[in-house]
Order: structure tokens, then C-alpha cells, then sequence
């Protein structure tokens, strides 16, 4: 029945004259999702609302379900589309639209019209009674509430007529492209792919960095991240993920440095090579998934010590999160399973029994003059030898 | 080099195997059940397979059942005998060494009233006839034991074994898994007194997908699954004619050179043991000393060497050597993706270091002395540089 959609979006309305560089990213976006849909689709713009018009036969789950991952869309409006053959036409058509979408007819519901074409002959409360009334007359177990109706069934005039009455939830947040470039450090773990996950939906477009450090980890691990990366896809478009072999800086920390300390030097490098990278791909920002508390690594003592080798921001969406809401996000984006698969990642190797968990900035720069002779020609090495390749969601 | 050591995860198929299935699938895809010719013809491979196996056992044609594997077998073997005899009793008995997929449809008989023993083994891995004799009840159903551990290669007294279950009660069924013993040792069912043997197609360089039962013909026993009546509505389904095919042809090349492949294999496993015992840090598991303090490889499975490396996980190991394309496996392949240790190792009474640090190295009549030095040298130079880097 439906072939046409209304796409709505939230913030991008309030944007002032910056809007139609929002809107034109989340036709691109929309347009971009919906090619990896069957059927043709015609997506355009007219003022506050985007339209989707499907040309040819289309699976309408498959379409709702590429949209929902659309960032930027606050909801999807399955609509049915008529030309205006006057008032007695619509009302017939009303009421063959209700029938065919809600077979329990033992409901609540009101009228909601919207003129904005001005010179039609029926203002917007002449329209609400008289379709009103056509449903009544035909379904006579309907019941008015204008309050709190369970069906809330709009009918907008414009050129054409629009009726529609579900609104599918979409992810919100703005569309992709239209802020910038930040490089997410990417584990094997449940928060990193949802920090990815939680930046992208803002509009921010991803690349990533992962750190591999064999023997100790496995290819399977590293398999692991580039299927979490795949799930960020989803939301967040391609994704360079780019692979550093980081198990010699490791093993050189873990020889010149206090154990206790191995953690917190080891993030240090891992967020300094992580901005080089960021900084030659032109990337304006860190991701990471720390939430304070959550290990040692991540009390605010060591994130402020982790984030004083940083010159870019670095975004931290979970900071304030608890694990159990991480993990209800996780599961939404289809990560969990993935993110649970028992493989070691290189941050826990080596762990002390008793990590520093209020390690003093001084003392750990002093201990890492340790590392002088070797460090610098062993992360030239990590970043040159790197592999970086393009992951997407598609198979 | 490359040096595949993995051999009791699966095996490399022989090329004449491959060979002859491709022909099947190709040309005589027939259904065994059709009555046309093509029927008949594919009939030919399973009759041909048949009779290899049966030749090779020594047992009646009408005795091997085919099913997808050592799973299947042991499954069938354990509840289908369950189900057609606890009328006289519900007891079983087996060993705690065993495969999962023992251990694992025991946990499930247990679930169904039946009440099961488990036999403990010494340091070497081996059960103790007395324990057994000690446990052979009246109402014991069942035995099973298996015929070589996959994860140490230790070998069991399977006719000793076999010997003493019907000298203490005849009516109690004999069940050995021979996945990875068979074609690495002399199995006669009828002589050793076994009444069910498990084996495995992958691991005697045949096809996956594929096993068979020997069944002695006395044995009651029950289906587990049902269909077409196909194998005397034991073991219904459509045969998997190439894999079969495949079985029948990879149980007579292994059999017919067995004696000079294990004899070859057994110098390479002590040729080995007596390299490796003087490597840094590295334990042998599951091998006995003669009285002359030398490797008593002979009474271990030839082709299965077990070995842990002090303070360095396994998983480690097994990284570092795949990087220098030597592929072995950490402890048991089956359970390695469960965090699990190893439940043969445990029950030899190893300490947790060992137990975290085991290798496991499966030889085949295709692995040559030059990969072992290969391997030694490489071990050597592994655990020297990696053993640097222990958790404090």
C-alpha cells in the first residue's frame, strides 16, 4: 500500500542558513542507504520535509531498516500519496487507508490536518471534521479523543495529499559528513564500536585505529575488530581501519618501565600514534570508549595522564555511562555478539595485579625517558609498516 | 617451511580420495535407495567402502554403520545402547579423559537417570584395570573407554580392558572411541572384545562429514534419529556416497602401510621428545620412561606429542609458531575455543602452569624429520626470545 515515505529530522529545522547543507548531506545519506535496497527510489527536498517515492516494486522491511540507520532521520512516515479529485475522494480514500492499516477498529484515534496550501476550499478544521466523520460513519466502533487518541491520523494538503499515521522512529542525531573527521581507537571490546557508533550518529564521519600485537593476539582478534568495525559501518558509512602492529613498543615498555605502570605508558603511545595517524588523515578528533572508573587505565587520574600527550579533542561519548547501558546500545547496533567473542586484545596481556590507578604524570614521564634510545624508531616503524584497509557494512 | 603439526585436529586428504569422490559427484551422484541404475552403481562405492573397512577391522560387512563422524558414533554408540538396555541396569561407566562428545552425551545420560563412573588416570594419562574391575557392576550397561587421547597420546589397555569387562560381567557392552587410535595401532574388535568403535573419516586423511560405527552384530541397540530406514533404520538418511567412498578408500591406504608409518613415526616422536626435553622451559606431557630413563614412546600413540612450556600461555606459543608457518594446536583443538583447560591434562594431576602452557603436536605419515628440526630450532628460538616477557 505505502510507496511513499516522509523522512523526518530533528535538529537540522533550527540550523539557519547553513540548512540546506544539511539537508542535501541527508539526502545524500538517504540516497546512499537506499542503494543497498532493491527497487528505485526518488528522494527530494521541498521545505521541512524530505520525500521518498518508491518508482518500482521494493521490500518495504529491507527500506525501513536501511533508514533507521540513516544519521539524522528522527522518523520514517509510511505514507500514501494522492492527487486532489476533492474532498469526496478523500474521504473515500481515508477510509480505505484505515481499514487496510488497522484491522482492530475498536480504537481511539483523531484527525490531525495540515493545510499548506492555503486555497483549498476546506480549512484545516473543516478537514478535520469532515474525514472525522467519514471514519465514524464507516467504522462505527471508532472512537474520538483528541487528547489521547492511540491513532493519531494526519492529513496534509499540499500540492498533493498526503495520509499518514505511524511514525517509525529513526536513529536521530544530524546527518554524516556534515562534522568532520575523527579517528576512533578501536578494541576488540563492547565500548569502543558503540563510542564510533554514538559519534557518527552526530554527524561525525569515522576512520579507525587498531592495535595488534602478535603473537600475543591472535589473527581471530583482528578479525574480530574488522566485524566491529562492519557493524559501525552500518551507521557510519566506510571506514579506513588502519592496523598497528604495536607488539614491539609493547614488549620495549614492558622491559624499561615499571609494571605498574605498563598500562597507562602503553595508552599513552597508543593515543600518541593514534593522532599521528588522525592528523595525516585529516581527522579533527579522538574517540575513544573510556567511561570513568571502569579500570584502572580509565580512572580520571589516568585519563587525565592518557590525554596530556593529546593536541586534538578527544571525544569520550560513554564517559558517564554505566557498562549495562553501553550494553543495551551494544545490542542495538547488532555488536554485542561480536564484542563478547573470547579473544585477547593486546591491553591485557601484560596487566600488573596492581595497576596504578592514581599514576602521577611526573614520575610516569621520567620513566618514560627509559624508553629514549628505542621509541622513536620503533613507532616510525609501527605507523610506516601499518595496514589500512576500507571496511564497510556490504559483504 | 611450512609444518602442519595439527593432525588430531584434522588431517590433509589424500589426493586418490579426493580424486575418487570427485568422480562420484560428478558422474555417479546416483541415491543408493534409487532402483534404476544409477541407484545401483553408486550402491557399488558403498559396497566397495564397506568391505575396506570391514577388511581392515576384521569384522562382518554387515557390521559398519556410516554416520557424519565421531560425534555421531560416539552418540549413537553411548545413548543408542542406553535406550535399548536399561531395562538391565543404568549404569555406565568411562574415563574422564574422554572426547566432549563422550563426556558430553554422559552429562546427558546423566540428565536421564542413568548413572555413570569415571575412571581417573595416572600422570601418564592411563586408566587402572583395577579401578575398572572395581567398578563393573551388575547392572553396568556400558563401558566406554577411548582407544588414544587426543590430547596427550596416551593409549589405553584397551585388550586388557576389553579382557576383564566380559570376564566380570558378559553382558555389559564394550564401546572404545578409536578417532584418533585408529590406523595409529592394531584395532581387531573381535579379538579385544570391543562390541562398538567409533571412528572419524578427517582424521585418517579422509573426508569430513563422515564416520562410521562398527557394531558387533549381538548388540542391542536403539536408533537415535529416524527416516528413511536406510542402514536397517539405525542410521537413517541418505548415504553420503562420496564420503563413503572417501573413507572406505582413505582406511585401506592408511592401513595397508601402517606398520612402517608408525614405526617411522615413533623414531620421530622419540627423536623428538629427546630434542625438545633440552629446551628452555619446556615439560613433556604424557610420557613414560623405561627403566633406562628413555622415552618409552611405544606406549604412547606415535603421531601425538604433548609438550608445555614453562610460563608462556599457549595461545602464545601457538601465535609465534603460526607466524613461522608451524601450525599446532593449544592443548585440545575440539576445546580450545572454550577457556576451559584441559580436562586430560587436570586429570593427570598437572599444575596450572602446565596445564596453561600445553602444546599439542599431532604428527601424520607425511611430516618429515627436516620439519621437526625445523620446529626444535624454532621452539628454541621462540621460547628464548618471547620467555623474556613472563606476567609479573
Amino acid at each position: 500500500m505505502f510507496s511513499s515515505f516522509i523522512i523526518k529530522y530533528a535538529e537540522i529545522g533550527v540550523k539557519g542558513k547553513n540548512r540546506y547543507l544539511f539537508e542535501d548531506a541527508l539526502v545524500r545519506q538517504i540516497k546512499y542507504a537506499l542503494k543497498k535496497c532493491e527497487g528505485e527510489f526518488v528522494v527530494s527536498k521541498t521545505p521541512g520535509r524530505i520525500f521518498l517515492d518508491a518508482q518500482t516494486e521494493f521490500d518495504y522491511d529491507d527500506v525501513i531498516s536501511h533508514l533507521k540507520k540513516v544519521c539524522g532521520i528522527s522518523g520514517i512516515c509510511p505514507m500514501v500519496r494522492l492527487e486532489d479529485e476533492g474532498i469526496d475522494k478523500l474521504k473515500e480514500e481515508v477510509v480505505k487507508y484505515f481499514d487496510e492499516t488497522y484491522p482492530d477498529k475498536n480504537v481511539t484515534f483523531k484527525v490531525c490536518a495540515r493545510r499548506s496550501r492555503k486555497n483549498y476550499p476546506l480549512d484545516s478544521m473543516e478537514i478535520n471534521r469532515e474525514v472525522g466523520g467519514a471514519l465514524l460513519d464507516a467504522f462505527p466502533e471508532l472512537k474520538v479523543d483528541v487528547h489521547e487518541p492511540q491513532i493519531e491520523l494526519v492529513v496534509e494538503v499540499r500540492e498533493k495529499i498526503f495520509i499518514y499515521s505511524e511514525i517509525i522512529p529513526g536513529i536521530g542525531g544530524m546527518p554524516l559528513g556534515t562534522n568532520g573527521k575523527a579517528m576512533l581507537l578501536l578494541s576488540g571490546g563492547i565500548d569502543s564500536p558503540v563510542a564510533g557508533y554514538m559519534i557518527a550518529r552526530r554527524g561525525v564521519k569515522i576512520d579507525a585505529v587498531y592495535f595488534h600485537a602478535p603473537p600475543y593476539t591472535s589473527e581471530r582478534a583482528k578479525q574480530k575488530v574488522v566485524d566491529l568495525a562492519k557493524k559501525v559501518s552500518a551507521y557510519a558509512g566506510p571506514i579506513y581501519l588502519h592496523t598497528i602492529n604495536f607488539t614491539d613498543i609493547q614488549l620495549y615498555i614492558y622491559e624499561q618501565c615499571p609494571h605498574e605502570e605498563l598500562t597507562i605508558i602503553m595508552r599513552r603511545y597508543m593515543m600518541m600514534i593514534a593522532e599521528m595517524i588522525a592528523k595525516e588523515t585529516e581527522c579533527q578528533a579522538l574517540i575513544t570508549g573510556e567511561s570513568i572508573g571502569q579500570v584502572a587505565s580509565q580512572t580520571t587520574h589516568s585519563l587525565a595522564v592518557t590525554n596530556e600527550v593529546c593536541t586534538l579533542p578527544v571525544f569520550r561519548p560513554l564517559i558517564a555511562f554505566d557498562k549495562e547501558d553501553i550494553v543495551t546500545i551494544s545490542k542495538q547496533i547488532d555488536a554485542y555478539e561480536t564484542s563478547i567473542q573470547p579473544y585477547e586484545d593486546c591491553c591485557t596481556i601484560f596487566v600488573a595485579k596492581h595497576p596504578v590507578t592514581k599514576p602521577n604524570l611526573a614520575y610516569i614521564k621520567r620513566h618514560e625517558e627509559n624508553l629514549a634510545e628505542k621509541i622513536d624508531e620503533l613507532v616510525k616503524t609501527a605507523l610506516e609498516t601499518r595496514e589500512t584497509i576500507i571496511v564497510t557494512d556490504e559483504d | 617451511m611450512i609444518s602442519y603439526l595439527d593432525n588430531s585436529a584434522t588431517t590433509r586428504v589424500f589426493p586418490e580420495v579426493v580424486e575418487l569422490m570427485t568422480k562420484i559427484m560428478l558422474e555417479d551422484y546416483g541415491n543408493p535407495s534409487s532402483v534404476h541404475m544409477k541407484g545401483v552403481d553408486a550402491e557399488k562405492y558403498v559396497t566397495t567402502a564397506t568391505k575396506q573397512i570391514a577388511t581392515a577391522l576384521k569384522v562382518n560387512e554387515k557390521e559398519i554403520f556410516f554416520t557424519s563422524g565421531g560425534t555421531e558414533s560416539d552418540n549413537l554408540a553411548l545413548i543408542g545402547c542406553a535406550n535399548a538396555n536399561n531395562r538391565a541396569g543404568k549404569h555406565i561407566i568411562t574415563t574422564k579423559i574422554e572426547h566432549p562428545a563422550i563426556l558430553n552425551t554422559c552429562k546427558y545420560l546423566e540428565s536421564e537417570g542413568y548413572e555413570i563412573s569415571y575412571l581417573s588416570v595416572d600422570e601418564y594419562g592411563v586408566i587402572s584395570l583395577d579401578e575398572l574391575e572395581s567398578l563393573i557392576r551388575k547392572d553396568t550397561i556400558l563401558v566406554s573407554i577411548m582407544h588414544t587421547n587426543n590430547e596427550v597420546g596416551s593409549v589405553q589397555p584397551i585388550s586388557q580392558a576389553g579382557a576383564l569387562i566380559k570376564k566380570k560381567n558378559p553382558a555389559t557392552l564394550f564401546h572404545v572411541d578409536a578417532v584418533q587410535g585408529f590406523t595409529k595401532a592394531e584395532i581387531f574388535p573381535k579379538k579385544q572384545n570391543i562390541d562398538l568403535l567409533s571412528v572419524s573419516g578427517h582424521k585418517i586423511h579422509g573426508p569430513k562429514g563422515i564416520g562410521f560405527l562398527y557394531i558387533n552384530e549381538k548388540v542391542k541397540i536403539k536408533p537415535i534419529s529416524y527416516g528413511g530406514g536406510q542402514q536397517k533404520g539405525l542410521r537413517n538418511g541418505t548415504l553420503n556416497v562420496p564420503g563413503i567412498a572417501g573413507i572406505g578408500l582413505s582406511c585401506k591406504m592408511a592401513t595397508d602401510t601402517m606398520k612402517a608409518d608408525n614405526e617411522r613415526l615413533y623414531e620421530l616422536k622419540k627423536y623428538f621428545l629427546d630434542k625438545v626435553k633440552d629446551i628452555d622451559k619446556v615439560v613433556i606431557n604424557g610420557c613414560p620412561l623405561t627403566e633406562e630413563g628413555e622415552f618409552d614412546v611405544y606406549k604412547t600413540a606415535p603421531h601425538i606429542i604433548n609438550i608445555s612450556v614453562n610460563g608462556l600461555r599457549s595461545e602464545v606459543m601457538l601465535h609465534a609458531l603460526e607466524d613461522k608457518q608451524i601450525y599446532v594446536s593449544a592443548g585440545s583443538a575440539c576445546a580450545s575455543h572454550s577457556k576451559k583447560e584441559s580436562s586430560t591434562l587436570k586429570s593427570m594431576g598437572a599444575d596450572a602452569q602446565r596445564m596453561d602452557g600445553a602444546l599439542r603436536l599431532s604428527m601424520s605419515s607425511m611430516t618429515t624429520k627436516e620439519e621437526l628440526d625445523y620446529v626444535l630450532l624454532t621452539l628454541e628460538e621462540t621460547i628464548s626470545f618471547y620467555g623474556r616477557f613472563t606476567r609479573k
